[in-house]
């Protein structure tokens, strides 16, 4: 059989990202331009600001991704593109060049959910993973517990009712005065910590399947505000891994629940915050005693990378779902919407 | 040559094919349907009607701004795709000369205007001269009262021309040197777009590649401009 070749393109956020795929799982490339030097002084990801990188930056980075992989566009089988969830005008920038790059090379288009993107990541570093399986997709934007029934099936099993697990992690870094990206920081201080040291509340929710984090992340910043208050001193170690602790315990116990009560083995991590190390160690600690099979990619296909979104575009390409030009960004697209 | 010229700067979508001094086809819809749904169905259904292969496009023009950021950027990511493609030139054109070209030949001052929203309102003048497009004031944003008290004060004959002029067209009616021209001109066209840059691209000026064209927003964005009046204000403050 003939090698498919995937061109996907990712601009949902703060990377202008393209990669170069070989039958769905194998990189040829995979460049990432990250702004994240560039939003750092405004706290946080300023929209515009990453919609005008992507467009100086797009055709560069696929330069640079054609290069790598060895291959000119005329190689190429099908163009895969993010058009949502993510932030209207970068989406726009990666979208409106994708669509124009398969309409000039006379190429399929397929559009990719950032989300299935993500969990996706899991087949190009697991070779034999396949559907179904249970997934905990954790990010900066999305707290999602999904059963992955087949390639591009999906049934949300349970959501964040507030804040992202990753926002939190980024509102408590900003609260102590850590920086951003939050998540890596607290990740990083944390291992210096006492994750007992403080007893900060977990919401399990009468035990169902859904998350919520601002009682975690109100209780921490009234710790920070009582201890300011007080003149007292704040171990940030401490706070850190306490903090850090709480919210991966509930991840870990909801998504071990999840696989055990849908009759499920393996559980696949995805989404930036799938990188927090401690999250890692407790959900593979838990899998061990509970025999899950507990499955991450590497770092760098946590982080919004174009790979995943060329693994994503593949499974949807040859099940017969593709585009037209009339695609459009779509900011809150669900898991498993089309 | 053919010359593909694509327009999105404000809310119309427009794109033409202009080959040498001919104009061979060209498609604007103004409508609030987003850039996103309208641009790629429009340039494939015009060419196609047309019986054009995008592979026989030559250069590409593309308004690269002021306008609507986003609108600028659907433009410019399409036009660089293409050239990219294809390793296509690409003239950058700015939106306040392309409504002004809608009045080829006219002999009045030109005042083209966008909205660059609140009270706000994108401008550049223009005026004629032995069939050449002359610019006399520079592209800028301005408050349309500034702009309505400046041109009413001249001596000189105005045509305020842009979709923007009927936020504003209340105003503008009271003012006896400033005339409104009929609908057809108000709206950015592809036509007009790609007749200036074939002029420039003749003359080799403001030539690019998908490289190394940007869009020109004129304005900063939100986040910047806040972020340097905290840092005006704290070394004020020292
Ligand atoms: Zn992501």
């Amino acid at each position: 059989m003939k090698d498919i070749i995937t061109l996907a393109v990712e601009s949902s956020c703060d990377e202008t990202a393209v990669a170069v795929l070989k039958n769905g799982r194998e990189i040829l490339s995979n460049v990432i331009n990250t702004q994240i030097e560039l939003h750092k002084k405004f706290g946080g990801v300023v929209p515009e600001v990453a919609s005008r990188k992507h467009i100086e930056n797009i055709d560069a980075v696929l330069e640079e991704a054609l290069t790598e992989a060895n291959i000119t566009l005329n190689d190429i089988d099908h163009i895969a593109v993010t058009y949502g969830p993510g932030l209207a005008g970068a989406l726009l920038v990666g979208l409106s060049h994708a669509k124009a790059l398969a309409f000039t090379l006379n190429k399929p288009l397929v559009g990719v959910n950032h989300i299935e993107g993500h969990v996706s990541a899991n087949y190009i570093e697991h070779k034999d993973l396949k559907p179904p399986f249970i997934t905990l997709i954790v990010s900066g934007g999305h707290t999602h517990l999904v059963e992955v029934k087949d390639y591009g099936e999906y049934e949300i099993l349970g959501r964040t009712r507030d804040d992202a697990s990753g926002e939190a992690f980024d509102k408590i870094a900003r609260a102590m005065g850590l920086g951003y990206p939050g998540g890596p920081i607290i990740d990083r201080l944390a291992k210096q910590g006492n994750k007992n040291a403080i007893d900060f509340p977990r919401a399990f929710l009468d035990d169902g399947y859904d998350f919520s984090f601002s009682g975690l992340k109100s209780s921490a910043l009234n710790y920070l505000n009582a201890k300011k208050m007080k003149n007292e001193e704040i171990v940030v170690e401490d706070v850190c891994a306490s903090f850090q602790e709480a919210a991966v315990d509930v991840l870990s116990k909801k998504a071990i629940k999840a696989a055990k009560e849908k009759g499920y083995d393996i559980i696949a991590l995805a989404g930036g915050v799938a990188s927090n190390s401690a999250l890692r160690e407790k959900i593979t600690e838990l899998g061990k005693e509970n025999n899950i099979d507990i499955k991450y990619p590497p770092l760098i296909l946590c982080t919004d990378n174009a790979a995943m979104i060329g693994c994503a575009g593949y499974y949807n390409f040859i099940n017969g779902r593709i585009h037209d030009m009339s695609l459009n960004a779509v900011p809150n697209l669900k898991i498993g919407d089309r | 040559m053919k010359i593909l010229g694509i327009d999105t700067s404000s809310m119309a979508t427009s794109v033409a094919v202009l080959e040498d001094n001919k104009l061979i086809c060209e498609y604007t819809i103004n409508t609030k349907k987003t850039h996103s749904q309208k641009l790629m169905p429009m340039i494939e259904n015009m060419l196609n009607i047309s019986d054009i292969n995008i592979n026989e496009i030559d250069v590409i023009a593309v308004c690269e701004g002021p306008g609507s950021f986003t609108g600028l950027r659907i433009g410019m990511a399409t036009a660089k795709a293409i050239a990219h493609v294809n390793k296509l030139p690409i003239v950058g054109i700015n939106s306040v000369e392309i409504l002004a070209g809608n009045m080829n030949l006219c002999d009045k001052n030109i005042c083209s205007i966008l909205d660059a929203q609140r009270t706000k309102v994108y401008m550049g003048q223009y005026k004629f001269e032995n069939n050449e497009l002359i610019e006399i004031k520079n592209v800028d944003v301005v408050e349309i009262d500034e702009l309505i008290e400046e041109l009413s004060n001249s001596n000189e004959e105005w045509i305020l021309v842009g979709e923007a002029v009927y936020k504003y067209e209340d105003k503008l009616r009271l003012v006896d040197n400033i005339h409104i021209p009929a609908p057809s001109h108000n709206v950015s066209k592809g036509s007009s777009l790609g007749s200036l840059a074939m002029n420039k691209y003749n003359k080799n000026i403001g030539v690019y590649d998908c490289y190394n064209i940007n869009p020109i927003y004129i304005r900063k964005s939100q986040a910047e401009v806040e972020y340097e009046e905290k840092m005006k204000r704290l070394n004020d403050g020292k």
